[in-house]
């Protein structure tokens, strides 16, 4: 094996890959050759960092320096400085990761890090998953190896009952009890599924997993197979996830080649093997059933339960089907014991969980923390607070099927159960950030017509009735709501939540329901007073040019598209409301601030 | 069977394990109430209008699959339950083009009962609706997207009962569409035009093409000579049309009310089924003397022949060259019939009165026009003649019981039984027996070939030939036997496939049944039985004595397959691209 003096990690998860991170890892590449030095220093693409933010990130070890924004021109320096005179070029570290004496802090004592646990991510930005020479020799297939030489498959039921992991999907599920469910269904033929069809908006926890560390769902998978006494597993990925797929498709063919999938693995007389099946873009082929008829080759629509798929399944058979980040969770629990996994978490709610921090938030990225943790330390301390000093609204949890959390709730520890409690849900893990600046009938609507497009239209309460509570959102934002609006959604939305046929259904409504309960006054606003107190809702919006602001220099009226600005020399320029578009153009062009929206 | 106790509001009930909330509550004499769900066929829980409330259970549940368990506490009338369906009801008759008035399935729609019995006074959430354009360009079957409610009945008949599937849902959400693919009409889609989507369906999203105006015209046009035939089938059906109960024989009132119509001749295809089963009769022989492709299908149901012709091929050389029997039957009108009586050709006017829509489509085929002019002019369905006869003002329960005209009307047992599956086989071996043994058949009602399981298989001993028969209805059913003989599986000499399940007394184009209705009992059984009973009560019970058709082979064509029973009486098939 071959000794480096030091190594280069550069993060290739979507977002740092999307901002260049393949050009800055061939840069380095080319470099390291320049300066001859490239048998001392390897370059490693890593998976998902998290702090997706300051991307493209990259960290030098054995100094542990945390670059981050990092740009082609600067892997120039990175490389003579740092890694040919060992100076680190502190001037492009990221600057939480330095500290009071302007020293590098370790990466556990970074503020986005520090309050973090990393268990189903904690491979990504430290493995090369390409390789699965690094995963093992981060005791990956050790667990595999446990159960197979060690564990009766009763034993691996107890020891996920008993660590008390629940669903990373959104329900939770009890993951032990649905193992157990499946391994005592009957069948000739079981299967194994995962599901990594995420399709929330702003989410990628289950890409980062896949991108990052594609081994541990394929160890659990074939731990689960073993376990429910299946031999074939599909794992169901977005086609929108190109990289996740073809780490997936690497991963899958290194295990095969290593007699970790396929025949009598490590072995023994169990035999097990995995296919990809990709998705076309479907939301609702999240839901389990509607997943399982997709990978059957039908129109992805979900189907009334009972029977649940541990019963009849894929194909008909006794399927066991996991989200991604609950498989991520399984070798650690086989390796560490149950015991670990509860001794992270609540009461109820047991180990971690990640979220996809998103909207108005300084740390835009992906975060793992214990179960419990309280929206506030997740917001303020991880994720660095709300840009521009500006005033905290609410926080959407669960993606469209979940709800808003008003500043009131944050200090909610979060779990399963306390997210339900307050009307929302813990979903996947979209987390998405709003202040004062967002309108939360808007951002009902933007959740709502998501469904209404996303509905598979198989039961009416979910295609024509989210589709009614549109169009009275939609009239409430065009400023024409009515007395009596509310009362209609509100009844609308409980009435879809209890007849509709699958979970898209009967969380569809959610975000409504949640803002109307938490905001019940800006819906009030809007209807009565036809006003949009953040200014959103274009139709309740007037820009009006201040008087004793206005130097007459007359850029408004050139910018303005439909000549809605006149004015004369020395005189304040006015704004022809019938004929403005409110597109804010005006605005923007003002040199004085003197044009307004209200 | 292990029986299991569940309470449905209350009641206490002992039910079959794996019974269905929604069957243990009839058996409570509950009727919950459903509108996606249709017996056997479609089972799948969309509309949520029969959702109930289960002890225990986290959510409502929808009753036409939920299996109930033993000790299960079932309520079907809590405000949850009434307020979800309400909704559920509501929301759909937001999107529904509700011009009941002038809706073919007016009074005969499952949504209007629906809307009723749960006393939906007004609609509240009113929003866009499906503005889709009609398709009407096929001539068996014409789809109203924008009466469309969703509820998949007759996609599940086209591909699970049919094996078809040329309709699908497409498009999601709001926009999620019933209909071929790639916005094509059904005309251009590999369809057979069994109708059998028409029957399945709840509203009036899929009807009939209505040719009804062509024959009023024709009527009253006095230079025309109209004559008009009925299938076998339509006699047991009809009568539903007028409130009878299901099985109800009207065939002398269904005559008094064409006569009334003003049809010029009223004749029965079943003579023509007589005619029929002596040419396929004597073609099967032929085949099996003189080495010829076997098995032998027969080719009286137009939807499986276009069926064969879409999707079957390699079979067409196995179908019996035969016309069905209705165009048989306007052949023979427009040639030895019209030369008896001096009429031109030109002016005869053939209408034939079917269960059936493929019919309709299969008039329009080129190849069958035996004198020049086309077979049969215009098909009408049973459910057609009965808006004729209502907008005629006549009320067929009151009309006397008449006789159908002379020769052409004259028919047997045989031909009757033509609208049960089973029936052609049945009367082709009462005929072929006796041809071949020159013996009277013993029993001539075959049982073995009877009944409604998908395929039936019989061996017929006829002198030193063993003939091997098997009978299947229901293009899906003629898939599978098709398949199996082309493994070598299966070997048969002759065979009968009914493009319908449960063959013509349960075609496309017979009085719609609800889906309530099908709970309790089975058309296909209630409607056979009627034709079986008029079968027994006819004085001549098979093809070959029928002594008009023994005249018409002696005065006209012949001998069975003679050369001018092949011009008028047979047929050739096209091979057809599936997309």
């Amino acid at each position: 094996m071959e000794l480096y003096r030091s190594h280069v990690l550069v993060c290739g998860g979507t977002g740092c890959h999307s901002s260049g991170s393949a050009d800055i890892i061939e840069h380095f590449n080319r470099d390291l050759k320049k300066y001859g030095i490239e048998k001392e220093v390897k370059v490693v693409q890593t998976g998902c960092f998290g702090l997706c933010e300051v991307g493209p990130v990259v960290i030098v070890y054995p100094e542990g320096a945390f670059y981050s924004r990092v740009k082609d021109e600067d892997v120039t320096e990175i490389v003579s400085e740092h890694l040919v005179k060992g100076r680190i070029v502190k001037h492009l570290l990221y600057h939480d990761s330095l500290d009071a004496s302007q020293e590098i802090k370790s990466l556990d004592e970074v503020p986005f890090y520090q309050k973090q646990e990393r268990v189903a991510l904690r491979n990504c930005g430290v493995i090369n998953p390409e390789n699965i020479d690094e995963y093992i020799a981060f005791d990956g297939y050790k667990a595999l190896g446990k159960v197979l030489t060690e564990m009766t498959p009763e034993e691996v039921i107890e020891t996920i009952k008993a660590s008390g992991l629940r669903g990373r999907g959104g329900a939770g599920f009890p993951t032990g009890l649905k193992w157990e469910f499946t391994y005592k269904a009957k069948g000739d033929k079981k299967f194994v599924a995962c599901n990594a069809d995420e399709g929330d908006p702003g989410a990628f926890m289950d890409r980062s997993i896949l991108e990052g560390d594609p081994h541990a769902v394929i160890e659990a998978m074939t731990i689960a197979g073993y376990t429910v006494g299946a031999d074939q597993g599909y794992i169901y990925v977005r086609a929108e996830y190109p990289i996740a797929v073809q780490r997936l498709t690497i991963a899958i063919a290194q295990a095969r080649e290593y007699g970790l999938l396929g025949k009598n693995i490590l072995g023994t007389d169990f035999s097990f093997d995995l296919e990809l099946r990709l998705g076309a873009g479907a939301f609702v082929c999240g839901e389990e059933t509607a997943l399982m008829a997709s990978v059957e080759g039908f129109r992805g629509e979900p189907r009334p339960r009972p029977p649940f798929p541990a019963v009849k399944g894929l194909f008909g058979k006794p399927t066991l089907l996991n989200n991604v980040e609950t498989y991520a969770n399984i070798p650690q629990i086989i390796i560490n014991g149950p015991e670990w996994l509860q001794s992270i978490g609540t009461e109820k709610s047991k180990g971690t969980k990640v979220f996809a921090l998103g909207g108005k938030i300084n740390n835009t990225g992906l975060v793992e923390v214990p179960m419990g943790t309280t929206l506030r330390e997740i917001i303020y301390e991880i994720g660095g607070g709300i840009p521009n000093g500006k005033q905290f609204k609410a926080a959407q949890t669960g993606g469209p099927s979940g709800g808003c959390i008003p500043a009131q709730h944050l200090d909610t520890p979060i779990d399963y159960d306390s997210l339900a409690a307050i009307g929302s849900m813990m979903g996947s893990g979209g987390l998405i950030v709003m202040d004062e600046d967002n309108c939360m009938v808007d951002i009902a609507r933007f959740f709502l017509e998501f469904t209404v497009d996303e509905s598979c239209g198989k039961c009416p309460p979910c295609r024509i009735g989210t589709k009614r509570m549109l169009e009275l959102l939609n009239k409430i934002a065009e400023g024409k709501g009515e007395e009596g609006d509310i009362e209609k959604l509100v009844e609308l939305g409980e009435g879809i939540k209890t007849a509709s046929l699958c979970g898209l259904g009967q969380s569809a409504p959610n975000p409504v329901l949640s803002t109307i309960r938490y905001f019940r006054e800006e819906y009030e606003e809007h209807i009565k007073d036809k006003k949009c107190r953040a200014g959103v809702c274009q139709a309740l919006l007037q820009y009006t040019i201040i008087e004793d602001k206005c130097r007459s220099c007359g850029l408004c009226a050139k910018a303005c598209p439909v000549n809605a600005i006149s004015g004369q020399r020395k005189q304040p320029y006015v704004i022809d409301q019938a004929t403005c578009i409110k597109c804010g153009a005006c605005m923007e062009k003002c040199p004085f601030d003197a044009i307004v929206k209200r | 069977m292990e029986m299991i106790k569940v309470k449905i509001d209350g009641v206490e009930v002992e039910v079959p394990a794996g019974t269905t909330a929604l069957e243990a509550a009839r058996l409570a004499n509950i009727d919950i109430p459903t509108l996606c769900y249709l017996k056997d066929i479609n089972e799948i829980g969309a509309c949520r209008m029969c959702l109930v409330e289960v002890e225990g259970a986290r959510s409502l549940q929808a009753s036409c699959v939920f299996p109930v368990a033993d000790g299960m506490n079932i309520k079907t009338n809590t405000p949850k339950v009434r307020a979800a369906r309400k909704l559920s009801l509501e929301l759909i008759l937001s999107n529904h083009d509700r011009k009941c008035l002038t809706c073919v399935r007016s009074q005969n729609c499952e949504l209007q009962d629906l809307a009723k019995n749960l006393g939906i006074d007004d609609i509240r959430f009113e929003g866009e609706r499906y503005d889709k354009p009609v398709d009407s360009l096929s001539p068996s079957i014409v789809r109203d997207p924008n009466k469309c409610v969703l509820c998949r009945r007759c996609v599940a008949v086209c591909r699970n009962v049919q094996g078809i599937g040329v309709i699908g849902a497409t498009e999601r959400g709001f926009d999620t569409n019933i209909e071929p693919v790639f916005d094509m009409s059904i005309n251009d889609v590999p369809c057979i035009n069994c109708g059998q989507c028409i029957a399945a369906c709840p509203v009036g999203a899929l009807r009939e093409k209505d040719d009804t105006e062509k024959v009023w015209d024709a009527l009253h046009n006095p230079d025309l000579h109209v004559v008009v035939q009925t299938a076998p089938a339509v006699r047991v059906a009809l009568g539903e049309e007028f409130g009878m109960e299901m099985g109800t024989r009207v065939t002398g009132k269904m005559v008094a009310a064409l006569r009334r119509l003003g049809f010029d001749r009223v004749f029965d295809t079943d003579f023509a089924a007589d005619l029929t089963i002596m040419e396929e009769g004597t073609e099967l022989l032929d085949r099996v003397k003189n080495g010829g492709k076997l098995p032998m299908i027969t080719s009286c149901s137009p939807g499986w022949i276009k069926y064969c012709e879409h999707y079957y091929p390699e079979f067409l050389d196995n179908l019996s060259t035969c016309k069905s029997p209705h165009e048989m039957m306007g052949a023979v009108v427009k040639s030895y019939y019209a030369e008896k009586n001096n009429w031109d050709p030109s002016k005869v006017f053939v209408v034939s009165i079917m269960p059936c829509t493929a019919k309709k489509f299969e008039a329009q085929r080129p190849e069958l026009s035996a004198t020049g002019h086309p077979d049969v002019d215009v098909v009408l369905t049973t459910r057609e003649l009965a808006r004729m006869i209502k907008e005629a003002g006549m009320d067929l329960t009151k009309l006397p019981d008449e006789e159908f005209d002379p020769a052409l009307g004259d028919s047997t047992g045989a031909g009757v039984i033509f609208g049960a599956t089973g029936g052609v086989m049945e009367a082709a071996l009462r005929t072929v027996y006796e041809v071949v043994t020159g013996e009277p058949m013993e029993n001539i009602e075959i049982h073995a070939v009877r009944g409604i399981e998908g395929v039936k298989e019989t061996e017929v001993k006829l002198g030193d030939m063993t003939v091997r028969a098997a009978i299947v209805h229901g293009t899906a059913n003629a898939k599978a036997l098709l398949e199996q003989i082309k493994s070598g599986e299966k070997e048969y000499h002759f065979i009968e496939v009914m493009g319908c399940p449960g063959g013509c007394v349960t075609g496309g184009g017979q009085p719609i049944v609800k889906a309530k209705t099908y709970m309790e009992k089975d058309p296909k059984v209630v409607r056979a039985k009627a034709i079986y009973e008029e079968d027994r009560d006819l004085p001549i019970r098979k093809s070959h004595e029928n002594p008009s058709v023994k005249k018409l082979y002696e005065e006209f064509l012949g001998e069975p397959n003679s050369k001018k029973a092949h011009d008028l009486l047979h047929t050739h098939y096209t091979q057809r691209s599936v997309y």
